[in-house]
């Protein structure tokens, strides 16, 4: 399946929905619309993964390039993902241990939510 | 045993086409069915890292792939790149892959070889027997 991006605003927050296959081949575009989001001014962004049938490295590496270009800015990427597929991924390159991940947009958008 | 071949140019358009032949044949040849997200995504990854190699040093060789079934699935993924950097993969700590200094380059291969290694048991990454290039091979059960 193709790759789809759509966003959308949350309070104070950028949702970018990502769905298909992010591959090394779809990947560009990810990071293209992530690069767009972060020059237009966006500090909070949140990717919801929950649409996602394939993730791969260069797709990973792409989410940890928005990450480290938003640090810097006093921003964050939040991720949200309640696929076990792909939080297996996340487990096995120590990926959650960098990225705030939640289960759904609801809870990383949540002003009552722990801090990430 | 059976053994199907697949060359391709080195574009990441293709990769995509591997992977889903890669899992077709694993699904033929009697890979359960819980292991096929797992043998897509290692398959993805190798081609991937194959493609890469290619762009970087210029070949435009094809990248082969070899998938054949006997006692289990065996799929070797060839690429015909100078073996000094096919070799040179090593797994990530998690410390390091926000660290500001690390190429997108080197953090996506570094990503790339945790995923290999993590979802494939049965893994090696060799030089080709013959010519320039290295050689990922990875194995799976099958149910017979």
């Amino acid at each position: 399946m193709e790759l789809s991006l759509a966003t959308r605003a949350v309070a104070e927050h950028q949702v970018l929905e990502v769905g298909g296959e992010v591959d090394v081949y779809t990947a560009p575009r990810l990071r293209e619309r992530l690069n767009e989001l972060i020059d237009g001014g966006a500090r909070s962004i949140v990717v919801d993964l929950n649409r996602v049938d394939f993730l791969d490295s260069t797709g990973l590496g792409v989410l940890v390039g928005a990450h480290r270009r938003l640090r810097p800015l006093g921003g964050r990427c939040a991720l949200a993902c309640d696929k076990e597929p792909l939080l297996k991924i996340f487990r096995i390159t120590a990926l959650d241990q960098v990225f705030p991940l939640y289960p759904s947009v609801e809870a990383a958008t949540d002003p009552s939510g722990p801090a990430a | 045993m059976s053994t199907v071949r697949l060359a391709f140019s080195p574009a990441p358009v293709h990769v995509r086409t591997a992977r889903l032949v890669g899992v077709a044949v694993a699904r033929r040849a009697g890979v359960a069915e819980e292991l096929l997200d797992e043998v897509r995504l290692a398959i993805g990854e190798a081609c991937t890292r194959a493609v890469a190699l290619h762009r970087q040093y210029g070949l435009p060789d094809l990248v082969q792939m070899e998938m054949s079934d006997d006692q289990s699935y065996t799929v070797r993924v060839i690429d015909r790149a100078p073996i000094e950097a096919g070799l040179g993969l090593t797994a990530l700590p998690p410390d390091e892959l926000a660290n500001e200094s690390l190429t997108d380059e080197a953090l996506t291969v570094g990503v790339g070889f945790a995923l290999l290694a993590g979802f494939v048991d049965d893994l090696q990454v060799r030089p080709v027997e013959v010519g320039i290039g290295t050689e990922v091979r990875m194995v799976w059960p099958v149910a017979k």
